[in-house]
């Protein structure tokens, strides 16, 4: 019904168009010369449909957004007191759902006649809010585009009219943006407070045990779960450490042999080549540790006699490491490229040679920026996902060791999170405190960085 | 408010008067014009009268305020988020910042010719189209070829490019570029074309051939031409004035101006002491 | 800086003596040693895309044949219903295709073993054909049926038949105990000489020598030769005969009880094997019985078994049984993920681009707005999932799994790329250009549309194909929104339907126990990576050809 609706909206918004155009040419037709009329005809077509179609059609994204809430609390203020007045939120939630499940055909067992009775008052409520939407809709529709038509006249100004809502829409759009962080602030804080208010921040801050799995029942040790995310917290870190120490000198040296030693042609080559490695999707990282990093790492520790963990840190951080060496490579290059050319000559021309140049004047000139793409590097690292998913461990251990197992924290928001999900218990609730975490420690490093560079550029600017 | 948005309509089309007629008429009043960019002020208080049907020539050492007045009878300052004018410029006795009156159709009534041709990326025969076509000038394909024809022609560019009008307009000369764009100025038949050191970019023979063209259009608009050659100036112009420093110096006929000018900064700049 | 120090300073340097030759090659080796380290660098990260590529290509290449068996099957007129074709007991058919070309298997479990080469699949296979050709009911037809993914995986050398029994480790203690000398050959079989201590107190009181436990003496005169091991792993070199052996050793003379005898114990038949033949192997444990090797290389012989292009690969939805599991849902899911994801941040990110490039006034709203869009594209991309669980499934209770909520999701991510590249694009118009429309009088907004948004239009075009590529690739947030459904069908696909993405695909594929996933999940891999290097291309192609160079 939906998209019946839609498109009969689509079809008046279309034929609104046509009726303001029909009516500008009439007047262009009447009053014979050109130029007596303000805009051309084509926009008090476009004014007809923007007021036809715009209007209607944020009335059916509002209400769809509401429909579903509204008939939810009639649904449960319909149902029996004495019915209800026991249930907890949780349980309430429940006959809720049984009651749409009802509603949809799905009946399970003998569900009483309260259900019965209220999910054929859900259906026909739903069934009334369905109906109520397409009139109200059309109508609204109908009624703008015969108002919008009044309006027009030899000289009203659709265009500038048109351009207005242009600049409304535009404006609108360059909010989703704003609109995108204060979503994601809010949703975050706000099932983390909810988190706060079942386990405490002091244990989630500085508690040393991570098991979040919550147990069957109370009496196990694990009742409520454990949630002090210290173990999260270091193996997030010593991966993104491993990462680093891997993607920091290689991607570092690139960059240096490409900006000063390299011929064209070779920086032609493998300057795309880098830009594949940047390219490739995360997971295809992930598959590629378990598939042949891990192995080739544990048979190597075999060798030497020790043993490496096939989802050791070293593993995870080391395939995370090549991915980070494009990132890094670049963003050292565009700080070696900014050091003037004055620097070089004046180095070279003391009698340095090529080595003595980079090590002695371009590092140092270019250290600030090549600093922020490391920070950057770190801020991708601490962030990255699905490579710790799939080559890191679930289980949070308090260690430094590389060979053995580490988590980090997306891999527990992707862990608390896959499968189902309900809002109402602290398992689910930690991935938010701790995507909280993740987001404010990437935007701080973030912002740092990006001053960082920022401030580097303006010196040689 | 509907009768000044008549009043305003009215203005932009009457008739034009005869050429004799015209010899005095002033087209363009300005009074005490100051631009302002930011906290520097580029343009301090100018008058000026531009008579009708005729070509006036705005000269001065560079940064003198000549282009940025050229500007203001177009209202492009506007474009410029810094910039601020005061004072009035009335074309036919109507403000042009009335805020009754559309800018776009100041523009179209008001065409311009800029320093370096920029003819849009697209034929020819659309270049000089886009203007009459978004004003709705022509109600059917022929009247606007007949429009882009006929432009065309009084910019002399129609031999030569009469075979060729859906090749790309940025293929043509320069010269024939900077004509092109004069095509597309008249297209949209204003009363007044700003012309910005129209020829800066050009050779001399495409020069040449550009003077006689403005010569030709003076006929029948309003030319301003901003140049920075005081030979082009005395070509071209009926009138010319003096810009120094942001400020109008000396206005008066070109004869005068270049054989007996009233003020010595004038004198200075026309013999070549500075500039 | 007198004339008299300069002089001095120049004397006192002189460039030919041999420390000053000296410093100046050890200056040279230091410039070449950065050079090399450079070269190096460069040689790693390219080794590493190369070990990266060739991996997934050995892998995944397996994955586009699949290993069938031709069958001949009578469509018996009187089991299939020619109005309903499709309930019939394919199962039955198919078997008794297969059984035919083995008249000599006979009984329940060799038969039960035989099945185990076909595909759990062929059933259904068989049956979508039937309902495809009616008329060929009551003929007798030739199929190709996939074969079960063990066999599959055999046929294409990637597991083998027998496999080493013996762990390196073993083998590296075995080799100890070879060197000790304790290991030899009698009457042909290998045996491990060393001492037992017959412990009186493990002969219980009642029950007396028949019931003590002769094992248990066994294991402790193998700890005499281990006894550097702490594993016990070392008890199972011997064999489970070797307490029987010490029993018939007692029993025969009683009298060593609580004496310390020299014994030769034999070995467990892996370590004979390796003592014996120097390897010890074992039947794959995938397979269940040696006949089924017989019966496969029968098949092979009458020339049955054919390994063509899989189709399936793209056309099959997702499957449990790794032979039949295809990328069709994946396909589709990712297909109308982007779409959704193109439809939204296409528009929004060229409207937002040219509100901020061209009209928007320079004060401190427009400011955040681009600190936002700078910062937008650096969150990581889980927290996007996160967003899109807590706003859009549980705050609008929109439907899980659902390509519309992925693409939503995938919108949000693409849209700061999409806005930097437009606004990249649209400075790179001339201003000349907007001066000039602007001088013929069209208004601000002609001049955007007519205009500068056109001769950008590579550019933005460019940036939205790269924008979409990553959007592509990105699995986390579309996990966390449960676009990972296992869909075993194709029938069902829409925005609101539960659905996979390429991705969410390849993630649930490489977590898969079975042996022919891996393979799978590298084809998958290839089949993205070509649907990213073709958008890639055709964003290179665009940029090179239709950009304008002003």
């Amino acid at each position: 019904m939906l998209s019946y609706l839609l498109l009969a909206l689509l079809v008046l918004t279309i034929a609104a168009y046509y009726a303001g155009l029909a009516k500008a040419r009439s007047f262009a037709a009447a009053t014979g010369p050109h130029k007596s009329h303000h805009s051309l005809a084509g926009y008090h077509g476009a004014f007809v449909a923007a007021w036809a179609g715009i209007p209607s059609f944020l009335l059916v994204v509002l209400w769809l957004l509401f429909q579903g809430p509204v008939v939810d609390q009639l649904l449960i203020a319909s149902l029996p007191v004495e019915r209800i007045q026991n249930l907890d939120a949780g349980q309430l939630n429940l006959l809720v759902s049984e009651i749409k499940s009802v509603a949809k055909g799905n009946i399970f067992g003998e569900p009483d006649e309260v259900v019965l009775a209220a999910a054929e008052r859900y259906n026909s409520w739903n069934a009334i809010a369905s109906w109520a939407m397409v009139a109200s809709v059309l109508s609204l529709t109908v009624v703008a585009l015969f108002v919008a038509r009044s309006m027009l006249a030899p000289r009203f100004r659709a265009r500038n009219h048109v351009e207005s809502i242009t600049t409304i829409l535009m404006i609108t759009c360059s909010l989703i943006a704003i609109l995108t962080t204060v979503g994601i602030v809010t949703s975050l804080l706000y099932e983390t407070m909810r988190f706060f208010s079942m386990v405490s921040p002091l244990e989630f801050f500085f508690g040393l045990n991570w098991e979040p799995q919550i147990a069957m029942r109370d009496d196990q040790v694990t009742a409520g779960g454990a949630f002090g995310a210290i173990p999260v917290y270091i193996g997030t870190l010593l991966i993104a450490l491993i990462a680093m120490m891997v993607a920091t000198p290689i991607g570092l040296y690139s960059a240096i042999y490409l900006t000063e030693y390299a011929s064209d042609r070779l920086r032609a080559v493998v300057k795309p080549l880098l830009e594949i490695l940047a390219g490739i999707p995360t997971v295809v990282y992930g598959f590629f540790a378990v598939l042949t990093v891990a192995p080739a790492m544990r048979e190597f520790g075999e060798l030497l006699g020790f043993s490496i963990a096939p989802n050791s840190a070293l593993a995870a951080g080391g395939v995370m490491g090549i991915m980070l060496i494009p990132f890094i490579s670049s963003l050292s290059d565009d700080a070696l490229n900014a050091v003037p050319q004055s620097l070089r000559d004046g180095s070279y021309g003391l009698g340095a040679t090529k080595g003595e140049t980079i090590t002695r004047v371009l590092l140092p000139a270019a250290l600030p920026g090549i600093m922020g793409g490391i920070l950057l590097a770190v801020s991708r690292a601490i962030g990255e996902t699905m490579i710790v998913v799939m080559a890191a461990g679930i289980i949070a251990a308090l260690t430094l060791n590389p060979f053995e197992p580490v988590t980090t924290v997306t891999v527990q928001i992707v862990t608390l999170l896959i499968g189902d999900t309900e809002f109402d218990n602290p398992k689910t609730l930690a991935a938010f405190a701790l995507g909280l975490v993740l987001f404010i420690a990437t935007l701080v490093l973030n912002v740092i960085a990006l001053t960082i560079v920022r401030r580097y550029r303006e010196q040689y600017d | 408010m509907q009768q000044l948005r008549i009043g305003a309509s009215e203005m932009l089309s009457t008739v034009k008067p005869s050429l004799a007629e015209s010899v005095a008429e002033t087209k363009i009043t300005a009074r005490g014009i100051s631009v302002f960019y930011g906290e520097k002020q580029a343009l301090f208080d100018v008058d000026v009268d531009i008579p009708k049907n005729s070509v006036m020539a705005f000269i001065g050492p560079s940064g003198c305020g000549k282009s940025t007045f050229l500007r203001c009878i177009n209202r492009m300052n506007d474009t410029i988020p810094i910039a601020r004018v005061e004072g009035t410029i009335s074309i036919d006795g109507r403000d042009i910042n009335d805020p009754e009156l559309d800018v776009v159709e100041l523009r179209a009534r008001v065409g311009m010719v800029f320093q370096k041709p920029n003819p849009f990326p697209k034929s020819i025969y659309e270049n000089v189209a886009y203007g009459p076509r978004i004003h709705g000038l022509a109600n059917s394909k022929s009247e606007l070829d007949g429009i882009v024809e006929n432009s065309l022609r009084r910019a002399g560019l129609m031999k030569e490019v009469q075979d060729r009008m859906n090749e790309p307009g940025t293929g043509l000369s320069g010269g024939q570029q900077q004509r092109l764009c004069i095509a597309r100025a008249i297209a949209t038949s204003p009363d007044v074309i700003l012309m910005d050191e129209p020829c800066s970019a050009l050779d001399p023979i495409a020069t040449a051939r550009v003077e006689e063209l403005i010569d030709e259009l003076r006929e029948t608009l309003t030319i301003i031409i901003v140049t920075h050659s005081m030979q082009q100036a005395a070509r071209v112009s009926q009138r010319t004035a003096f810009f120094h420093l942001g400020k109008l110096v000396e206005e008066s006929e070109t004869n005068t101006i270049f054989t007996n000018p009233a003020d010595p900064r004038t004198q200075d700049y026309i013999t070549g002491r500075f500039g | 800086m007198t004339e008299i120090a300069a002089e001095s300073m120049r004397a006192t340097h002189d460039w030919s003596s041999q420390a000053a030759r000296r410093r100046v090659k050890r200056r040279y080796a230091a410039d070449r040693r950065l050079q090399f380290y450079g070269i190096a660098a460069i040689g790693t990260a390219m080794a590493l895309l190369a070990i990266l590529f060739t991996s997934l290509i050995h892998a995944g290449i397996a994955a586009f044949t699949t290993t069938k068996v031709e069958l001949a099957i009578f469509l018996d007129p009187t089991q299939i219903d020619r109005e309903k074709p499709a309930e019939a007991n394919y199962r039955k058919l198919v078997r008794g295709a297969f059984k035919a070309y083995f008249p000599d298997v006979t009984g329940r479990s060799q038969e039960r073993e035989l099945y185990k080469i076909l595909s759990n699949g062929a059933d259904y296979i068989v049956r979508d054909y039937v309902v495809a050709n009616t008329d060929k009911i009551g003929q007798t037809v030739k199929l190709l049926v996939p074969v079960s993914d063990p066999f599959d995986q055999l046929y294409k050398r990637i597991i083998p038949r027998q496999i080493d029994a013996l762990s390196n480790d073993r083998i590296i203690l075995f080799e100890a105990l070879k060197q000790q000398g304790v290991l030899s050959v009698v009457d042909g079989s290998g045996v491990a000489k060393t001492t037992v201590y017959i412990d009186p107190s493990k002969v219980p009181l009642e029950g007396g020598l028949e019931a003590a436990d002769y094992d248990a003496m066994v294991k402790e005169g193998l700890r005499s030769l281990f006894l550097n091991e702490y594993s016990r792993s070392y008890e199972e070199i011997i064999s489970d005969a070797a307490a029987g052996n010490l029993k018939a050793l007692v029993a025969s003379d009683p009298s060593l009880v609580g004496k310390t005898i020299d014994v030769e114990l034999p070995l467990a038949a892996n370590y004979d094997n390796l003592l014996l033949a120097g390897q010890a192997t074992m039947r794959n444990p995938r397979f269940s019985s040696d006949d089924e090797f017989a019966w496969f290389d029968s098949l092979e012989e009458r020339g049955l078994i054919a390994n063509p292009f899989t189709w399936e690969l793209f056309f099959n939805a997702d499957s449990r049984f790794p032979e039949l599991a295809g990328l069709m849902g994946a396909l589709s899911g990712s297909f109308l993920a982007l779409l959704v994801c193109f439809l939204l941040s296409f528009p929004i990110g060229i409207a937002t681009a040219v509100y901020l490039e061209e009209f928007a006034p320079k004060n401190r709203i427009t400011d955040i707005i681009e600190v936002n869009i700078n910062n937008l594209a650096a969150v990581p991309s889980v927290v996007f999932g996160l967003l899109g669980l807590a706003l859009f499934l549980n705050t609008f209770g929109m439907p899980r799994s659902a390509p519309l909520v992925g693409g939503m999701v995938l919108a949000l991510m693409t849209l700061p790329t999409i806005i930097v590249a437009t606004r990249a694009a649209l400075k790179a118009v001339p201003p000349s250009i907007r001066e000039a429309a602007l001088g013929v009088g069209a208004s601000k907004q002609q001049v955007t549309m007519h205009h500068v948004l056109p001769l950008a239009m590579p550019g933005i075009l460019t940036g939205t194909i790269i924008g979409l590529a990553q959007a592509l690739g990105e699995t986390a947030p579309l996990l966390l929104i449960g676009m990972n459904a296992f869909i075993p069908s194709v029938e069902n696909i829409g925005l609101t339907q539960p659905a996979m993405a390429l991705p969410t695909q390849i993630f649930s594929w490489a977590d898969s126990p079975e042996r022919g996933f891996v393979s799978r999940t590298s084809a998958a891999i290839l089949v993205l990576l070509g649907f990213l290097i073709l958008m890639n291309l055709i964003a290179v192609y665009l940029r090179s050809k239709l950009e304008r160079k002003w």
